[in-house]
C-alpha cells in the first residue's frame, strides 16, 4: 500500500509539473506574438470583451505580478474553468468534452484490442520460437517504424478509395444519419470508426509482441518454469505460468508506452477527420486558439497519467511481491 | 544472406573458456547478422541520399515543371515518380527531402543520447538525493506526453525558425531523452557494486575516471540500442511535426512531402506515386535502425538469438529448432557474452515512436 501511496504522489507531482508547463504555454511566446495573434482574432466572431478577458487573463494588460496570474490559473482551473477558445467562442471544456467521447470510444477500445492481440501474440512467438511464427517479425519490424498517419494513408488508399468496404473521413454521415440513440446512428459510427481503429491496432501491436516475445523467452528458461513441466503439467498451464510473470515488464511497459500511443491516436485522428480531441488540438493549433491548446493539452496528459495509475495498480494486483513489502 | 556465424554446439558440456575473448574479436563477429547487414545495407542508402541527394536531384524541388497542367501525374520517363498537383518533381523531392530528415533525426538523438547518459549514469552512480531528483525527473519526463507539448510548442515557431534543422533537432532532443537514461540508470545501479568498480574505487581512482573507464564501457550496447531508439523516435516525430504542417512547409522533408499529399487528398484520389515513396522511405529507414536495434539486443541476450536462425542454417550447426524448457542454446561462440548481465528488453523497441 505504501508503494501505491508513493505512486500517488508522483503522479500528483507530475501533474502538478504538466499544469504548471500548460500555465507557461502561452507566456514562453513573446508577448507581442500573443497580441498580435489576439488581435487577428477581432475581425472573427469574437467580442472585444472576450479579447480584453484574455489580456487580463495572460497578463498582457500588466496589472498583475507573475504569481498572482499562477495563483489566479489555478484557481480557475480548479472550479473547472479552462477559459473560452476563441475558434469556436464557447468555453473550452464543452469544446473538449464534446470530442473527448469520440477519442475515448474508439482510441481506447483500439489501445486495449491492440494490447491484449499483441501480448497473447508474443507469448505464442515466444512458445514457438523457431516456427513459423517468427517469419512474423520483419514484418512488424516495418509497422513498428511506419508511421501511424501513414498507415492510416495506406489504409484510406486501400480499403475506402480502391475497395470501398469503409468510408475514408468523419465520425459518421452528416448527410446520411443525425445523431441519436438509434441503430443506423449506431452502426454508421461503427463503420467509421474501423478504419482508424485498425490504424491504431496495425502500428501500436508491433511493439506489444515484440516486448512480450523478449521477456517471455528469457522467462522460459526460469527454474519454476521447468519443474511446471517436469511435473507433468499440461502445456497450456505451463504457457500460463510462464505468461503470468512474463507480462509484468508488459505492463510497466504499457505506461511508457500510452504516451506514444496517445501521440499516434491524435495524428490518426487528423488524417482521418475524426472528431475527437486530436482534431481539436489541430484546429486549435491552426487557429492560434490559445485557451483551447491549453485545455487540451492539460486532457491528454491527465488522461494518460491516470492511464499510468491505472496499469500501476494493475501491477500490484498481478504481482504479490509488491504487497509484501507495505 | 547466410548467417555464418559459426554456433557452439548446445549438447556439449560449456567449458569456460580459460582465456575470455578479446573485445576485439568479437567486435569483428558482430556484423555478420543478416539483420544487421540489411539493416547497415538500408541505412547506408539513405545516408547516401543525404549526402548527395540534392546534387544528384534531376529538377528543383520546388520549380513548377509544367504550367498548363493541373493533376497530378503518374510516374513517367521524365518524372520517375511522377509530379505533384502544382507539377513539382516528386522524385528530385525525395532525394532532397532525405537530408532534412536524417540530419534532424539523427542530431536529435545524438543530443538526447548524451542528455540520457549524463542525466541516468549520474542517478545511477551517485544515488541518495542526487539519484531522488533526478529519478522523478526522468519519470516525469516520461509520462509527460510529448508530441502533444512538441505540436504546442511547433506551433509558436515561426517559418524561418522551424526551417532550421539544428533548432528542431534540439527541441525534439529535450523530449527524447527519458528512455534511455531509465534503462541506464538501472544498468549503472547493477554495475555500480561490482567488485572492479569497487575495487577502482578502494584503490583511489577519481570518480570521473570511473565513470569513463570502469562503467561506460560495459554500458557501450545499452547506450547504441538507447541512440537508435531515439533517432527512430526522431524521425517519427520530425515527420509527424512537418506533416502536421507546423515545420516550414517549403523546406523539404519527408515529412513535407506527405503534408502536400495529404492538403491534396492524394489517397482519395489513387495518387499512390505522390504518398507512397516518401512514407515508404520513413518506414524504411525506421525498420533499418530497428533491424540494428534487433541486432545489438541479440548481442546482449544471446538467447534471442536462436530465434533468427532459418531452418537450414540450424540444421547445419547442430542447433535444434525445437528445444526443450530451460536449456536455450546460445547461437553464436560468445561465451564472454552469455556471462554478462543479461539486460534483456532493455528498451521498448520503438512502439512506433511519436507518430
Amino acid at each position: 500500500m505504501r508503494a501505491l501511496a508513493r505512486k500517488l504522489a508522483f503522479y500528483i507531482l507530475a501533474a502538478v509539473v504538466a499544469i504548471t508547463i500548460d500555465f507557461f504555454i502561452p507566456r514562453m511566446m513573446p508577448g507581442n506574438a500573443l497580441t498580435a495573434a489576439l488581435g487577428k482574432l477581432q475581425n472573427a466572431q469574437v467580442t472585444p470583451a472576450l479579447i480584453k478577458s484574455l489580456e487580463v487573463e495572460y497578463g498582457l494588460t500588466g496589472h498583475q505580478s507573475a504569481w498572482d496570474q499562477y495563483v489566479q490559473y489555478w484557481d480557475h482551473l480548479l472550479h473547472g474553468n479552462m477559459g473560452v477558445s476563441t475558434e469556436f467562442s464557447q468555453s473550452v471544456t464543452s469544446v473538449i468534452g464534446g470530442g473527448i467521447f469520440w477519442t475515448l470510444g474508439m482510441v481506447g477500445l483500439a489501445t486495449a484490442i491492440s494490447f491484449v492481440f499483441g501480448t497473447v501474440l508474443g507469448a505464442l512467438v515466444a512458445w514457438r520460437r523457431g516456427s513459423w511464427l517468427d517469419n512474423l517479425l520483419p514484418a512488424m519490424t516495418f509497422f513498428q517504424a511506419a508511421p501511424y498517419f501513414f498507415i492510416a494513408i495506406l489504409l484510406i488508399a486501400g480499403f475506402a478509395t480502391e475497395l470501398h468496404w469503409f468510408p475514408a473521413l468523419n465520425g459518421y454521415d452528416q448527410t446520411l444519419v443525425t445523431p441519436g440513440l438509434s441503430g443506423t446512428y449506431l452502426a454508421n459510427v461503427i463503420d467509421h470508426a474501423i478504419l482508424p481503429a485498425l490504424t491504431i491496432v496495425l502500428a501500436s501491436a508491433a511493439g506489444w509482441i515484440v516486448g512480450m516475445r523478449n521477456v517471455m523467452i528469457s522467462t522460459m528458461d526460469e527454474d519454476y518454469v521447468l519443474v511446471a513441466q517436469a511435473k507433468g503439467l499440461p502445456k497450456r498451464r505451463v504457457i500460463l505460468y510462464a505468461a503470468r510473470n512474463a507480462i509484468l515488464p508488459s505492463v510497466t511497459g504499457f505506461s511508457l508506452a500510452i504516451g506514444f500511443v496517445v501521440s499516434g491516436a491524435l495524428l490518426t485522428e487528423i488524417v482521418f477527420s475524426y472528431p475527437g480531441i486530436g482534431y481539436i488540438l489541430q484546429q486549435a493549433v491552426l487557429n492560434h486558439d490559445y485557451p483551447l491548446i491549453q485545455g487540451v493539452f492539460l486532457i491528454i496528459t491527465f488522461a494518460v497519467l491516470g492511464a499510468n495509475l491505472i496499469a500501476d495498480f494493475v501491477y500490484v494486483l498481478l504481482d504479490p511481491r509488491t504487497r509484501q513489502g507495505g | 544472406m547466410a548467417m555464418t556465424t559459426p554456433a557452439s554446439d548446445p549438447t556439449a558440456v560449456p567449458v569456460p573458456d580459460p582465456v575470455p575473448v578479446p573485445a576485439r574479436v568479437r567486435r569483428i563477429r558482430f556484423p555478420r547478422s543478416p539483420k544487421i547487414i540489411i539493416g547497415l545495407l538500408l541505412l547506408g542508402v539513405f545516408v547516401v541520399m543525404a549526402i548527395f541527394g540534392s546534387l544528384i536531384a534531376p529538377y528543383d524541388p520546388s520549380a513548377h515543371l509544367n504550367t498548363t497542367v493541373g493533376i497530378p501525374q503518374p510516374p513517367s520517363a521524365k518524372d520517375w515518380l511522377g509530379t505533384t498537383q502544382t507539377q513539382e518533381d516528386i522524385w528530385s523531392q525525395l532525394l532532397v527531402g532525405a537530408r532534412s530528415t536524417i540530419v534532424v533525426s539523427f542530431v536529435a538523438g545524438a543530443i538526447a543520447t548524451v542528455l540520457s547518459v549524463v542525466i541516468g549514469v549520474s542517478a545511477g552512480y551517485f544515488g541518495g538525493l542526487v539519484d531522488d531528483v533526478l529519478s522523478t525527473l526522468i519519470n516525469v519526463a516520461l509520462v509527460l506526453p510529448a508530441l502533444p507539448l512538441l505540436i504546442v510548442l511547433a506551433g509558436f515557431l515561426s517559418s524561418s525558425a522551424s526551417a532550421n534543422d539544428l533548432l528542431i533537432a534540439m527541441i525534439i532532443s529535450v523530449t527524447g531523452w527519458a528512455f534511455g537514461a531509465r534503462v541506464l540508470r538501472v544498468q549503472t545501479l547493477a554495475m555500480r557494486s561490482r567488485d572492479f568498480v569497487d575495487s577502482a574505487r578502494i584503490i583511489g581512482e577519481r570518480t570521473w575516471r570511473i565513470l569513463a573507464f570502469e562503467i561506460l564501457p560495459g554500458l557501450i550496447p545499452i547506450v547504441a540500442s538507447s541512440f537508435l531508439f531515439t533517432v527512430i523516435y526522431a524521425i517519427g516525430t520530425y515527420t509527424s511535426l512537418a506533416f502536421l504542417g507546423l515545420i516550414s512547409t517549403t523546406h523539404w522533408s519527408w515529412g513535407a512531402m506527405l503534408f502536400w499529399a495529404q492538403e491534396s487528398s492524394a489517397a482519395q484520389s489513387r495518387e499512390w506515386w505522390w504518398f507512397l515513396p516518401p512514407g515508404l522511405a520513413v518506414a524504411l529507414l525506421g525498420t533499418s535502425l530497428a533491424l540494428l536495434n534487433f541486432g545489438i539486443d541479440e548481442f546482449i541476450n544471446p538467447r534471442l538469438r536462436v530465434a533468427g536462425l532459418s531452418r537450414k542454417i540450424a540444421r547445419r550447426t547442430g542447433v535444434p529448432r525445437r528445444f526443450s524448457l530451460g536449456v536455450t542454446p546460445v547461437a553464436a561462440s560468445d561465451r564472454a557474452g552469455a556471462g554478462r548481465t543479461h539486460a534483456s528488453a532493455p528498451l521498448p523497441t520503438g512502439t512506433g515512436a511519436a507518430q
